[in-house]
Protein backbone atom coordinates (compact mmCIF):
# COMPACT_ATOMS: atom_id res chain seq x y z
CA UNK A 1 0.00 0.00 0.00
CA UNK A 2 2.29 2.31 1.19
CA UNK A 3 4.53 1.69 -1.71
CA UNK A 4 1.85 2.81 -3.93
CA UNK A 5 1.00 5.82 -2.60
CA UNK A 6 4.34 6.57 -2.46
CA UNK A 7 4.90 5.53 -6.32
CA UNK A 8 0.98 7.40 -6.59
CA UNK A 9 3.22 10.73 -5.34
CA UNK A 10 6.56 10.13 -7.16
CA UNK A 11 4.64 10.30 -10.60
CA UNK A 12 2.73 12.80 -9.48
CA UNK A 13 5.77 15.50 -9.18
CA UNK A 14 7.25 13.56 -12.00
CA UNK A 15 3.74 14.90 -14.01
CA UNK A 16 2.84 17.66 -12.96
CA UNK A 17 6.09 19.50 -11.14
CA UNK A 18 6.96 20.45 -14.37
CA UNK A 19 3.80 21.58 -15.73
CA UNK A 20 3.91 24.24 -12.98
CA UNK A 21 3.88 27.69 -14.11
CA UNK A 22 6.71 28.84 -12.08
CA UNK A 23 8.82 25.69 -13.24
CA UNK A 24 10.27 26.62 -16.25
CA UNK A 25 11.06 30.42 -15.52
CA UNK A 26 13.07 28.44 -12.06
CA UNK A 27 15.20 26.16 -14.48
CA UNK A 28 16.38 29.15 -16.31
CA UNK A 29 17.57 31.67 -13.31
CA UNK A 30 19.02 28.25 -11.69
CA UNK A 31 20.97 28.30 -14.92
CA UNK A 32 22.02 31.87 -14.14
CA UNK A 33 23.50 31.14 -10.85
CA UNK A 34 27.09 30.60 -11.87
CA UNK A 35 26.87 33.56 -14.34
CA UNK A 36 25.55 35.51 -11.26
CA UNK A 37 28.14 34.11 -8.93
CA UNK A 38 31.37 35.04 -11.53
CA UNK A 39 29.48 38.51 -12.53
CA UNK A 40 29.27 39.33 -8.57
CA UNK A 41 32.41 38.03 -7.37
CA UNK A 42 34.25 40.53 -9.71
CA UNK A 43 32.77 43.21 -8.97
CA UNK A 44 33.05 41.95 -5.15
CA UNK A 45 36.64 41.39 -5.89
CA UNK A 46 35.92 37.91 -4.47
CA UNK A 47 37.05 35.80 -6.92
CA UNK A 48 40.71 35.63 -5.61
CA UNK A 49 43.95 36.86 -6.50
CA UNK A 50 43.61 36.00 -9.83
CA UNK A 51 39.97 37.05 -10.99
CA UNK A 52 40.41 37.12 -14.77
CA UNK A 53 41.83 33.82 -14.65
CA UNK A 54 39.26 32.49 -12.61
CA UNK A 55 36.38 34.14 -14.44
CA UNK A 56 37.81 32.55 -17.66
CA UNK A 57 38.09 28.69 -16.68
CA UNK A 58 35.23 29.86 -14.84
CA UNK A 59 32.98 30.16 -18.04
CA UNK A 60 34.55 27.56 -19.90
CA UNK A 61 33.78 24.87 -17.53
CA UNK A 62 30.05 25.57 -17.15
CA UNK A 63 29.85 25.66 -21.02
CA UNK A 64 31.00 21.94 -20.94
CA UNK A 65 28.82 21.42 -17.91
CA UNK A 66 26.53 22.29 -19.91
CA UNK A 67 26.59 20.95 -23.05
CA UNK A 68 27.34 17.00 -21.11
CA UNK A 69 24.15 18.18 -19.25
CA UNK A 70 22.73 18.97 -22.90
CA UNK A 71 23.69 15.37 -23.87
CA UNK A 72 21.61 13.74 -20.75
CA UNK A 73 18.41 14.74 -21.66
CA UNK A 74 17.78 12.34 -24.04
CA UNK A 75 18.89 9.33 -22.29
CA UNK A 76 17.18 10.37 -19.30
CA UNK A 77 14.06 11.35 -20.67
CA UNK A 78 14.02 7.56 -22.27
CA UNK A 79 15.55 5.30 -19.23
CA UNK A 80 13.29 7.40 -16.38
CA UNK A 81 10.43 8.04 -18.96
CA UNK A 82 10.10 11.49 -17.70
CA UNK A 83 9.40 12.59 -21.60
CA UNK A 84 8.59 16.62 -20.45
CA UNK A 85 12.47 16.83 -20.43
CA UNK A 86 12.10 17.14 -23.77
CA UNK A 87 10.66 20.84 -22.92
CA UNK A 88 14.85 22.14 -21.85
CA UNK A 89 16.82 20.48 -23.79
CA UNK A 90 16.68 23.61 -25.90
CA UNK A 91 17.18 25.63 -22.81
CA UNK A 92 19.90 24.06 -21.41
CA UNK A 93 22.04 23.94 -25.32
CA UNK A 94 21.31 27.69 -25.74
CA UNK A 95 23.24 27.78 -21.67
CA UNK A 96 25.58 26.06 -22.81
CA UNK A 97 26.52 28.30 -26.03
CA UNK A 98 25.96 31.51 -23.28
CA UNK A 99 28.73 30.23 -21.45
CA UNK A 100 30.89 29.38 -24.49
CA UNK A 101 30.03 33.30 -25.53
CA UNK A 102 31.29 34.51 -22.15
CA UNK A 103 34.08 32.48 -22.10
CA UNK A 104 35.53 33.73 -25.36
CA UNK A 105 33.92 37.18 -24.40
CA UNK A 106 36.17 37.25 -21.05
CA UNK A 107 38.92 35.73 -22.77
CA UNK A 108 39.07 38.96 -25.71
CA UNK A 109 38.04 41.58 -23.02
CA UNK A 110 40.48 40.56 -19.92
CA UNK A 111 42.95 38.54 -21.39
CA UNK A 112 43.55 40.21 -24.67
CA UNK A 113 41.85 43.91 -24.30
CA UNK A 114 40.77 43.05 -27.75
CA UNK A 115 43.56 42.96 -29.46
CA UNK A 116 42.20 41.39 -32.34
CA UNK A 117 45.71 40.95 -33.86
CA UNK A 118 46.82 39.10 -30.52
CA UNK A 119 43.79 37.22 -30.33
CA UNK A 120 44.28 36.08 -34.45
CA UNK A 121 47.85 34.89 -33.46
CA UNK A 122 46.81 33.16 -30.26
CA UNK A 123 43.76 31.13 -32.50
CA UNK A 124 46.29 30.24 -35.41
CA UNK A 125 49.87 29.70 -33.23
CA UNK A 126 48.14 27.38 -29.93
CA UNK A 127 46.32 24.33 -31.00
CA UNK A 128 44.09 24.23 -28.02
CA UNK A 129 42.69 27.79 -28.47
CA UNK A 130 42.45 26.46 -32.26
CA UNK A 131 39.97 24.10 -31.09
CA UNK A 132 38.06 26.49 -28.24
CA UNK A 133 37.67 28.58 -31.51
CA UNK A 134 36.87 25.67 -33.39
CA UNK A 135 34.08 24.71 -30.84
CA UNK A 136 32.44 28.22 -30.91
CA UNK A 137 32.28 28.40 -34.61
CA UNK A 138 30.77 25.42 -34.47
CA UNK A 139 28.46 26.17 -32.06
CA UNK A 140 26.81 29.26 -33.94
CA UNK A 141 24.55 27.49 -36.33
CA UNK A 142 23.23 25.63 -33.86
CA UNK A 143 21.97 28.55 -32.05
CA UNK A 144 20.79 30.31 -35.14
CA UNK A 145 18.88 27.25 -35.76
CA UNK A 146 17.64 26.72 -32.45
CA UNK A 147 14.22 28.35 -32.88
CA UNK A 148 10.77 26.81 -34.44
CA UNK A 149 10.52 28.47 -37.29
CA UNK A 150 13.95 27.11 -38.35
CA UNK A 151 13.26 23.67 -36.84
CA UNK A 152 10.07 23.73 -39.41
CA UNK A 153 11.51 25.14 -42.42
CA UNK A 154 14.78 22.84 -41.99
CA UNK A 155 12.98 19.65 -41.22
CA UNK A 156 15.06 16.49 -41.71
CA UNK A 157 18.39 18.40 -42.14
CA UNK A 158 17.70 20.02 -38.35
CA UNK A 159 18.02 16.58 -36.88
CA UNK A 160 21.49 16.00 -39.10
CA UNK A 161 22.84 19.29 -38.12
CA UNK A 162 22.18 19.13 -34.70
CA UNK A 163 24.35 15.83 -34.60
CA UNK A 164 27.73 18.09 -34.39
CA UNK A 165 27.06 18.55 -30.74
CA UNK A 166 28.98 15.40 -30.59
CA UNK A 167 32.33 16.41 -32.50
CA UNK A 168 31.78 20.43 -30.28
CA UNK A 169 31.41 17.73 -27.10
CA UNK A 170 34.41 15.98 -27.63
CA UNK A 171 36.56 19.04 -29.34
CA UNK A 172 35.62 20.76 -26.35
CA UNK A 173 37.43 18.53 -23.54
CA UNK A 174 39.99 17.83 -25.97
CA UNK A 175 40.27 21.50 -25.71
CA UNK A 176 40.04 21.33 -21.82
CA UNK A 177 42.99 18.72 -21.93
CA UNK A 178 45.48 20.08 -24.00
CA UNK A 179 45.27 23.28 -21.55
CA UNK A 180 45.25 21.10 -18.53
CA UNK A 181 49.26 20.95 -16.90
CA UNK A 182 49.66 17.65 -15.08
CA UNK A 183 46.59 17.24 -12.91
CA UNK A 184 43.97 15.30 -15.38
CA UNK A 185 40.95 14.00 -12.69
CA UNK A 186 38.87 16.77 -13.68
CA UNK A 187 38.79 16.32 -17.56
CA UNK A 188 39.11 12.53 -17.16
CA UNK A 189 35.84 12.54 -15.08
CA UNK A 190 33.77 14.91 -17.78
CA UNK A 191 35.52 12.37 -20.51
CA UNK A 192 34.13 9.30 -18.52
CA UNK A 193 30.75 11.02 -18.83
CA UNK A 194 30.90 12.27 -22.19
CA UNK A 195 31.62 8.44 -22.86
CA UNK A 196 28.97 7.03 -21.16
CA UNK A 197 26.52 9.60 -22.90
CA UNK A 198 28.07 8.70 -26.74
CA UNK A 199 27.96 4.70 -25.61
CA UNK A 200 24.18 5.30 -24.87
CA UNK A 201 23.79 6.59 -28.31
CA UNK A 202 26.06 4.14 -29.95
CA UNK A 203 24.29 0.99 -28.56
CA UNK A 204 21.21 2.69 -29.28
CA UNK A 205 21.48 2.97 -32.96
CA UNK A 206 23.22 -0.02 -33.51
CA UNK A 207 20.03 -1.56 -31.28
CA UNK A 208 17.64 0.00 -33.42
CA UNK A 209 19.16 -1.38 -36.84
CA UNK B 1 87.14 25.94 9.96
CA UNK B 2 84.29 23.84 10.15
CA UNK B 3 81.41 25.54 10.18
CA UNK B 4 78.52 22.99 10.03
CA UNK B 5 78.31 20.26 12.54
CA UNK B 6 77.16 16.79 12.00
CA UNK B 7 74.40 15.70 14.17
CA UNK B 8 71.96 13.35 13.48
CA UNK B 9 74.07 10.63 13.77
CA UNK B 10 76.48 12.02 17.02
CA UNK B 11 73.28 12.78 18.30
CA UNK B 12 71.46 9.40 18.61
CA UNK B 13 74.91 7.59 19.67
CA UNK B 14 75.20 10.64 22.70
CA UNK B 15 71.61 10.41 24.06
CA UNK B 16 70.35 7.21 23.02
CA UNK B 17 67.45 9.10 21.59
CA UNK B 18 66.07 9.78 17.90
CA UNK B 19 66.05 12.93 16.87
CA UNK B 20 62.19 13.07 16.50
CA UNK B 21 61.73 12.43 20.33
CA UNK B 22 63.12 15.32 20.55
CA UNK B 23 60.07 17.99 21.76
CA UNK B 24 59.30 20.15 18.84
CA UNK B 25 58.93 23.02 21.61
CA UNK B 26 62.64 22.93 22.39
CA UNK B 27 63.44 22.73 18.75
CA UNK B 28 61.13 25.89 17.81
CA UNK B 29 62.48 27.97 20.35
CA UNK B 30 66.31 26.60 19.66
CA UNK B 31 65.83 27.73 15.82
CA UNK B 32 63.77 30.74 17.00
CA UNK B 33 66.91 31.62 18.90
CA UNK B 34 69.53 31.04 16.46
CA UNK B 35 67.73 32.93 14.08
CA UNK B 36 67.17 35.72 16.07
CA UNK B 37 71.04 35.96 16.83
CA UNK B 38 72.20 35.54 13.01
CA UNK B 39 70.03 38.51 12.47
CA UNK B 40 71.32 40.38 15.54
CA UNK B 41 74.98 39.63 14.43
CA UNK B 42 73.88 40.49 10.69
CA UNK B 43 72.32 43.63 11.48
CA UNK B 44 75.49 45.03 13.30
CA UNK B 45 77.72 44.03 10.15
CA UNK B 46 75.44 46.15 8.15
CA UNK B 47 76.75 49.33 8.46
CA UNK B 48 73.94 52.35 8.39
CA UNK B 49 71.60 49.97 8.67
CA UNK B 50 69.16 50.56 5.90
CA UNK B 51 65.49 51.04 7.10
CA UNK B 52 63.23 50.81 4.16
CA UNK B 53 59.75 50.52 4.65
CA UNK B 54 57.55 48.23 2.41
CA UNK B 55 55.60 49.66 -0.31
CA UNK B 56 52.08 47.91 0.83
CA UNK B 57 50.42 45.94 2.82
CA UNK B 58 52.63 46.76 6.18
CA UNK B 59 49.68 45.42 8.65
CA UNK B 60 50.74 42.25 7.30
CA UNK B 61 54.30 42.08 8.57
CA UNK B 62 55.01 40.69 11.55
CA UNK B 63 58.47 40.41 13.58
CA UNK B 64 59.35 36.83 13.70
CA UNK B 65 63.06 37.63 12.94
CA UNK B 66 64.44 40.25 15.41
CA UNK B 67 66.53 42.64 14.00
CA UNK B 68 66.55 41.35 10.75
CA UNK B 69 68.76 42.73 7.75
CA UNK B 70 66.82 45.13 4.84
CA UNK B 71 68.94 44.67 1.86
CA UNK B 72 68.49 47.25 -1.30
CA UNK B 73 66.59 44.14 -3.31
CA UNK B 74 63.52 44.88 -4.86
CA UNK B 75 63.19 48.33 -2.95
CA UNK B 76 60.63 50.77 -4.20
CA UNK B 77 58.92 47.72 -5.50
CA UNK B 78 55.06 47.09 -4.85
CA UNK B 79 54.41 44.20 -2.92
CA UNK B 80 52.01 41.36 -3.93
CA UNK B 81 49.72 41.27 -0.83
CA UNK B 82 50.56 39.00 1.97
CA UNK B 83 47.23 37.06 1.72
CA UNK B 84 47.28 36.74 -2.29
CA UNK B 85 50.88 35.65 -1.92
CA UNK B 86 49.97 32.83 0.80
CA UNK B 87 46.09 32.04 -0.87
CA UNK B 88 47.61 30.88 -4.55
CA UNK B 89 49.76 28.64 -4.78
CA UNK B 90 51.59 25.91 -7.07
CA UNK B 91 52.46 23.06 -4.49
CA UNK B 92 51.19 20.08 -6.05
CA UNK B 93 52.32 17.85 -2.92
CA UNK B 94 48.91 19.68 -1.27
CA UNK B 95 46.47 19.27 -4.44
CA UNK B 96 47.05 21.09 -7.56
CA UNK B 97 44.20 23.73 -7.18
CA UNK B 98 45.96 26.95 -6.30
CA UNK B 99 43.58 27.37 -2.93
CA UNK B 100 44.83 23.28 -1.89
CA UNK B 101 47.95 24.23 -1.06
CA UNK B 102 46.66 27.06 1.96
CA UNK B 103 43.75 24.61 2.58
CA UNK B 104 46.35 21.32 2.91
CA UNK B 105 49.13 22.17 4.58
CA UNK B 106 48.06 23.60 7.20
CA UNK B 107 49.20 20.29 9.88
CA UNK B 108 51.97 19.93 8.24
CA UNK B 109 54.95 19.05 10.32
CA UNK B 110 58.57 21.33 9.83
CA UNK B 111 60.06 20.69 12.79
CA UNK B 112 62.10 18.88 13.36
CA UNK B 113 63.98 19.20 10.10
CA UNK B 114 66.56 17.77 8.40
CA UNK B 115 68.35 18.07 5.15
CA UNK B 116 70.61 15.42 3.49
CA UNK B 117 73.78 16.43 1.88
CA UNK B 118 74.64 14.36 -0.74
CA UNK B 119 77.26 13.67 -3.93
CA UNK B 120 80.28 15.58 -4.84
CA UNK B 121 81.12 17.49 -1.56
CA UNK B 122 83.46 16.65 1.43
CA UNK B 123 81.37 17.79 3.91
CA UNK B 124 78.01 15.57 3.27
CA UNK B 125 75.67 14.19 5.68
CA UNK B 126 72.35 14.78 7.08
CA UNK B 127 72.10 18.46 9.04
CA UNK B 128 69.42 19.53 11.28
CA UNK B 129 67.88 22.26 9.83
CA UNK B 130 68.85 24.54 12.80
CA UNK B 131 72.59 23.68 12.45
CA UNK B 132 72.22 24.97 9.40
CA UNK B 133 70.59 28.47 10.33
CA UNK B 134 72.65 29.03 13.18
CA UNK B 135 75.49 30.15 10.33
CA UNK B 136 73.13 32.43 8.49
CA UNK B 137 72.74 35.70 7.98
CA UNK B 138 69.11 36.24 7.51
CA UNK B 139 68.09 39.02 5.66
CA UNK B 140 64.83 40.36 3.51
CA UNK B 141 64.94 40.85 -0.14
CA UNK B 142 62.28 41.79 -2.06
CA UNK B 143 61.88 39.78 -5.50
CA UNK B 144 59.99 39.83 -8.28
CA UNK B 145 58.14 35.87 -8.77
CA UNK B 146 57.31 34.97 -12.17
CA UNK B 147 55.53 31.65 -12.20
CA UNK B 148 55.89 29.75 -16.13
CA UNK B 149 51.81 29.87 -16.24
CA UNK B 150 52.12 33.64 -16.59
CA UNK B 151 51.51 34.82 -13.32
CA UNK B 152 53.64 36.84 -11.22
CA UNK B 153 53.87 38.21 -7.28
CA UNK B 154 56.74 40.54 -5.60
CA UNK B 155 57.54 38.98 -2.33
CA UNK B 156 59.37 40.11 0.72
CA UNK B 157 61.35 37.25 1.39
CA UNK B 158 63.53 36.33 4.58
CA UNK B 159 66.75 33.72 4.33
CA UNK B 160 70.00 34.04 3.52
CA UNK B 161 72.39 33.33 0.75
CA UNK B 162 72.40 30.01 -1.17
CA UNK B 163 75.95 30.41 -2.04
CA UNK B 164 77.45 30.38 1.62
CA UNK B 165 75.27 27.51 2.31
CA UNK B 166 76.79 25.61 -0.53
CA UNK B 167 79.68 26.56 0.50
CA UNK B 168 79.88 25.31 3.74
CA UNK B 169 78.89 21.84 2.68
CA UNK B 170 82.33 22.30 0.58
CA UNK B 171 81.57 20.93 -3.35
CA UNK B 172 84.57 18.89 -5.28
CA UNK B 173 85.57 20.14 -8.48
CA UNK B 174 83.56 17.26 -9.51
CA UNK B 175 80.34 19.14 -8.82
CA UNK B 176 79.13 20.64 -11.47
CA UNK B 177 75.62 20.68 -11.09
CA UNK B 178 73.51 20.93 -7.59
CA UNK B 179 69.64 18.95 -7.23
CA UNK B 180 67.43 19.91 -4.73
CA UNK B 181 64.71 16.99 -3.58
CA UNK B 182 61.26 18.09 -2.00
CA UNK B 183 60.16 16.21 0.95
CA UNK B 184 57.94 12.87 -0.22
CA UNK B 185 55.24 12.19 2.56
CA UNK B 186 52.21 11.22 1.46
CA UNK B 187 50.55 10.87 4.52
CA UNK B 188 51.32 14.34 5.56
CA UNK B 189 51.28 15.78 1.83
CA UNK B 190 48.06 14.58 0.77
CA UNK B 191 48.89 15.32 -2.98
CA UNK B 192 51.33 12.84 -3.31
CA UNK B 193 48.55 9.92 -3.09
CA UNK B 194 48.34 10.57 -6.51
CA UNK B 195 51.13 10.32 -9.25
CA UNK B 196 50.27 13.86 -10.85
CA UNK B 197 54.12 14.10 -10.63
CA UNK B 198 56.82 12.08 -10.38
CA UNK B 199 57.81 12.32 -6.75
CA UNK B 200 59.16 13.69 -5.03
CA UNK B 201 60.01 16.91 -7.10
CA UNK B 202 63.48 17.45 -8.25
CA UNK B 203 65.30 20.80 -9.54
CA UNK B 204 68.12 22.11 -9.76
CA UNK B 205 71.22 24.75 -10.97
CA UNK B 206 74.06 24.51 -12.54
CA UNK B 207 76.68 24.97 -10.37
CA UNK B 208 77.76 28.41 -11.42
CA UNK B 209 73.89 29.70 -11.43
CA UNK B 210 73.88 28.32 -8.08
CA UNK B 211 76.79 30.30 -6.53
CA UNK B 212 75.30 33.31 -8.24
CA UNK B 213 74.63 35.99 -5.07
CA UNK B 214 70.75 36.24 -6.07
CA UNK B 215 69.97 32.60 -5.21
CA UNK B 216 68.16 32.29 -1.84
CA UNK B 217 67.03 29.97 0.98
CA UNK B 218 63.85 31.54 2.40
CA UNK B 219 62.50 30.64 5.47
CA UNK B 220 59.84 33.39 5.87
CA UNK B 221 58.27 36.14 4.36
CA UNK B 222 56.84 39.64 5.51
CA UNK B 223 59.01 39.42 8.09
CA UNK B 224 56.98 35.65 9.60
CA UNK B 225 57.99 32.26 9.12
CA UNK B 226 57.67 30.59 5.89
CA UNK B 227 54.26 29.29 5.54
CA UNK B 228 53.92 25.98 4.94
CA UNK B 229 52.38 26.28 1.52
CA UNK B 230 54.79 28.90 0.59
CA UNK B 231 57.25 25.68 0.95
CA UNK B 232 57.84 25.86 4.73
CA UNK B 233 60.43 25.16 6.39
CA UNK B 234 62.73 25.89 3.66
CA UNK B 235 63.07 26.49 0.54
CA UNK B 236 65.13 28.27 -2.87
CA UNK B 237 64.17 31.23 -4.40
CA UNK B 238 65.99 31.69 -8.16
CA UNK B 239 64.21 35.47 -9.23
CA UNK B 240 65.68 34.81 -12.84
CA UNK B 241 63.80 31.45 -13.22
CA UNK B 242 60.38 30.32 -13.72
CA UNK B 243 58.86 30.28 -10.03
CA UNK B 244 58.78 25.95 -10.34
CA UNK B 245 62.47 25.62 -10.27
CA UNK B 246 62.28 26.92 -6.73
CA UNK B 247 62.52 23.50 -4.96
CA UNK B 248 59.80 23.83 -1.81
CA UNK B 249 60.23 21.76 1.39
CA UNK B 250 63.82 20.75 0.65
CA UNK B 251 65.06 17.88 2.29
CA UNK B 252 67.86 16.94 -0.14
CA UNK B 253 70.90 19.08 -1.46
CA UNK B 254 72.64 16.87 -3.78
CA UNK B 255 76.10 17.47 -5.65
CA UNK B 256 76.19 15.99 -9.16
CA UNK B 257 78.76 15.74 -11.85
CA UNK B 258 75.70 15.48 -14.67
CA UNK B 259 72.62 17.55 -15.37
CA UNK B 260 70.09 16.30 -12.75
CA UNK B 261 66.75 15.01 -13.37
CA UNK B 262 63.71 17.77 -12.88
CA UNK B 263 60.43 16.64 -12.53
CA UNK B 264 58.56 19.57 -14.98
CA UNK B 265 61.30 18.78 -17.41
CA UNK B 266 61.23 14.86 -17.16
CA UNK B 267 57.36 15.61 -17.09
CA UNK B 268 57.00 17.85 -20.64
CA UNK B 269 60.49 18.22 -21.80
CA UNK B 270 58.92 20.31 -24.69
CA UNK B 271 57.62 22.58 -22.18
CA UNK B 272 60.06 23.08 -19.28
CA UNK B 273 63.41 23.44 -20.09
CA UNK B 274 66.18 22.20 -17.27
CA UNK B 275 67.54 26.53 -17.76
CA UNK B 276 63.95 27.72 -17.77
CA UNK B 277 65.11 31.60 -17.29
CA UNK B 278 62.25 33.96 -17.67
CA UNK B 279 62.17 35.23 -20.96
CA UNK B 280 59.34 36.93 -22.60
CA UNK B 281 60.92 35.65 -26.70
CA UNK B 282 60.87 31.68 -25.85
CA UNK B 283 57.06 31.31 -25.85
CA UNK B 284 55.92 28.13 -23.71
CA UNK B 285 54.83 26.10 -26.23
CA UNK B 286 50.59 26.04 -25.17
CA UNK B 287 50.73 30.26 -24.27
CA UNK B 288 52.75 33.30 -24.52
CA UNK B 289 55.65 34.18 -22.12
CA UNK B 290 55.20 38.01 -23.46
CA UNK B 291 53.24 39.19 -20.55
CA UNK B 292 52.12 38.13 -17.03
CA UNK B 293 49.31 38.97 -14.83
CA UNK B 294 49.91 40.15 -11.28
CA UNK B 295 48.16 38.55 -8.52
CA UNK B 296 45.97 41.30 -7.08
CA UNK B 297 46.01 43.33 -10.07
CA UNK B 298 42.66 44.85 -10.72
CA UNK B 299 40.33 43.17 -13.26
CA UNK B 300 40.47 46.29 -15.74
CA UNK B 301 44.45 46.63 -15.36
CA UNK B 302 46.38 45.71 -18.24
CA UNK B 303 48.59 42.88 -18.17
CA UNK B 304 52.73 43.90 -17.46
CA UNK B 305 55.13 42.85 -19.81
CA UNK B 306 57.49 40.29 -19.26
CA UNK B 307 61.11 41.21 -18.95
CA UNK B 308 64.46 39.15 -19.87
CA UNK B 309 65.61 36.75 -16.72
CA UNK B 310 62.73 38.72 -15.07
CA UNK B 311 64.57 41.95 -14.80
CA UNK B 312 67.65 40.31 -13.06
CA UNK B 313 69.80 40.34 -16.68
CA UNK B 314 72.12 42.67 -15.55
CA UNK B 315 73.20 40.03 -12.79
CA UNK B 316 72.75 36.92 -14.49
CA UNK B 317 72.66 37.25 -18.12
CA UNK B 318 76.62 36.56 -18.66
CA UNK B 319 76.01 33.46 -17.18
CA UNK B 320 74.29 32.10 -20.48
CA UNK B 321 76.78 34.47 -23.06
CA UNK B 322 77.24 32.32 -26.28
CA UNK B 323 74.16 30.02 -25.53
CA UNK B 324 70.74 29.79 -27.91
CA UNK B 325 68.41 30.38 -25.15
CA UNK B 326 65.71 29.05 -27.46
CA UNK B 327 67.42 25.81 -27.71
CA UNK B 328 68.70 25.87 -24.20
CA UNK B 329 65.22 27.14 -22.62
Amino acid sequence: MDAMINRNWLMQIKEYLPGLCFFKPFVFLLCLVPFAFYVSGALNQQLGPNPVEAMIRGFGDWGIYFLLIGLSISPARKIFKLNWLIQYRRMIGLFAFFYVCIHFASYIWFEQFFDVQEIIKDIIKRPFITIGFVCFLMLLPLAITSTNGMMRRLKKNWLRLHKLVYPISILALLHYFMMTRADYLVPGFLLLVLSVLLAYRIVRSIKSH
Amino acid sequence: MSLIIKTSRTHNFEQGIKSSEITAESAYLNRREFIKQSGLLAGAAWAGGLSLPAQADNSAYANDFKDLIKTPYGQGESLTSFKDATSYNNFYEFGTGKKDPAANAQQFVTDPWSITVEGEANKTGTFHLEDILKHAQMEERIYRFRCVEAWSMTVPWVGFSLADMLKRFDPTSKAKYVEFETLYDPKQMPGQKRRVLDWPYRDGLRMDEAMNPLCFMAVGLYGRDLPNQNGAPIRLVVPWKYGFKNVKSIVKIKFTEHQPVCTWNTTAPKEYGFYSNVNPSVDHPRWSQATERKLGANFWEPKTKTQMFNGYGEQVAHLYKDMDLTKYF
